[in-house]
């Protein structure tokens, strides 16, 4: 059973039901998820959830209550990869890799739907939509196919044509706008008022769907062995997948479910939309939006609604913020890719150049343990790297064709 | 001069239930003063006890955020809207 109580303002804490509501009356601050987790102490338990699905809804108890069923395309308990060649090359001790392009639609996305679309159908609702950089749209769009609900998705008009592919697949309604994400996101929440029937994931049920993010925590701290990392490196574009993984931590921390402390958070952004790195940087509590200009577009968000929250969790445990260019993207995502066998999207490049970019500035302790989150898999970019990712060489099927190429390109792999 | 003011969900109840309200103004400052002063208790959910904008409103003159103009400043054009949005955002 799910130990969920209702919604609570985290500006004001005024207490909402368990309804489709996302701002607070009174403030406009965002609601999120409350739980008795009094009540849940020592009922929920490394073995009961050790007893449940491989995916994400092992941890149904500390998660929204999804009704009868989820609704599940088999989401989570995505690998925890011991990186030790990409160690090697950053010196560091320890370093995992939380896997997260293996999910179903190839992103966290799916965490994040799959318990928004579970809430929604309890709730009532019978359409999905969402605003997204992409990736939202990608698994809002599939699972709302494999339920039979139509679905209305926003999306910049420019977005990487695979994104956009992957989406429009699923056979909903795909709506190119023409402005950035953050155009989007505010016409969703104008459309939101024209059609409250519709349960928009990131709108009227974000509250329901930030609670998936939680879920990279509680597996982390599982496939450790029930043990909290010391130090984890979390892309940000809303700010909502950080939050949530810290709330996700300190969850399990309180239930006593898992050892150790709250680990070190670090946040990961691209130079060309980084309002939560530069706040951070300047001290600032607020935000100060930014226009994005970052092939980093998952990550595109200019104004991040979560923002405020990341500084306040970056600050709390001696934490950071990552800005990396474009160019250290591109070069990072090979890096990954070339040491790992892992092949990421733009938004892994910048979690991983971040990282290096900690490292190098003595934020993040070479000594300690390090997670660090790869949130979306490579085949959603292709775009990005079409220029430097291909063949070697081009040569006819015969025998001295192929000596005279490998002559000219020196082969390469393990050491 | 008159612009409309358009009201999130949330305020809707403070006005009767109207999405938008017609006002007499020539700045975002004036339009949100001047919609509280028909309809008490607007200003106080848009605007903390300084007088500046609540940190989770956003606050749009002809689809621009207004922090990328004048912030409550900004001046109005006759017939402008000034859209009044909870801030909310997620990929």
């Amino acid at each position: 059973m799910s130990f969920a109580t209702g919604l609570i303002c985290r500006e004001c804490g005024t207490t909402y039901p368990s309804e489709a509501l996302y701002a607070c009356d009174l403030c406009f601050g965002p609601l999120e998820v409350d739980y008795d987790l009094a009540a849940a102490r020592g009922r929920v338990t490394r073995s009961s959830i050790e007893d449940g699905p491989n995916s994400l809804w092992r941890y149904r108890d500390l998660l929204p209550d999804p009704g009868d069923e989820p609704v599940d395309l088999g989401t989570g308990w995505t690998p925890l990869r011991r990186a030790r060649r990409l160690a090697e090359v950053l010196g560091v001790r320890e370093l995992w890799l939380k896997d997260d392009t293996s999910n179903p639609t190839g992103s966290f996305k799916d965490r994040v739907v799959s318990v928004a679309l579970s809430s929604a159908r309890r709730l009532g609702f019978s359409t999905a939509a969402c605003a997204s950089t992409g990736n939202l749209a990608t698994s809002v769009a599939a699972h709302a196919a494999a339920i039979g609900w139509p679905s209305v998705i926003l999306i910049p008009a420019d977005l990487e044509r695979s994104k956009i592919a992957m989406t429009a697949i699923f056979g909903g309604t795909l709506l190119g706008v023409e402005g950035n994400y953050d155009d989007v996101n505010r016409l969703c929440v104008e459309l939101l008022a024209e059609h409250p029937d519709w349960a928009f994931a990131n709108v009227n049920v974000r509250p329901y769907y930030a609670e998936g993010s939680k879920t990279l925590a509680f597996e982390i701290a599982e496939q450790l062995g029930w043990r909290t990392p010391d130090q984890v490196v979390v892309p940000v574009a809303s700010g909502s997948q950080l939050t949530k993984v810290a709330k996700g931590f300190r969850e399990l921390v309180s239930l006593e479910l898992a050892d150790g402390v709250l680990p070190v958070l670090f946040g990961a952004q691209a130079t060309g939309c980084s309002p939560i790195a530069t706040a951070f940087a300047a001290g600032a509590d607020v935000i100060t939006p930014q226009r994005p200009n970052t092939i980093a577009r998952s990550l595109a968000i200019g104004n991040p609604a979560d923002g405020p929250y990341v500084l306040d969790e970056l600050r709390r445990g001696g934490g950071d913020c990552g800005s990396v260019a474009d160019d250290e993207i591109l070069e990072c995502i090979s890096l990954l890719a070339e040491t790992e066998g892992v092949f990421a999207e733009t938004a892994g490049g910048v979690t991983v150049a971040s990282l290096r970019q900690l490292l190098a500035r003595g934020a993040i302790d070479p000594q300690g343990s390090i997670v660090a989150i790869i949130s979306g898999h490579g085949l959603k970019t292709l775009d990005a790297i079409a220029d430097t990712a291909t063949v070697s060489a081009t040569i006819s099927p015969s025998l001295a064709d192929a000596q005279a190429a490998l002559a000219l390109h020196q082969l390469v792999g393990a050491s | 001069m008159s612009v409309v003011v358009r009201l999130p969900s949330q305020l809707r109840a403070l006005v009767g239930g109207a999405g938008e309200v017609p006002v007499e103004a020539g700045t975002v400052r004036e339009a949100i003063v001047a919609v509280d002063a028909a309809y008490p208790g607007v200003a106080l959910r848009v605007l903390d006890d300084r007088g500046t904008l609540r940190r989770f409103v956003n606050v749009f003159v002809a689809d621009e955020d207004v922090r990328f103009l004048d912030g409550l400043d900004t001046v109005l054009a006759p017939g402008q809207t000034v859209s009044l949005v909870p801030a909310v955002a997620g990929g």
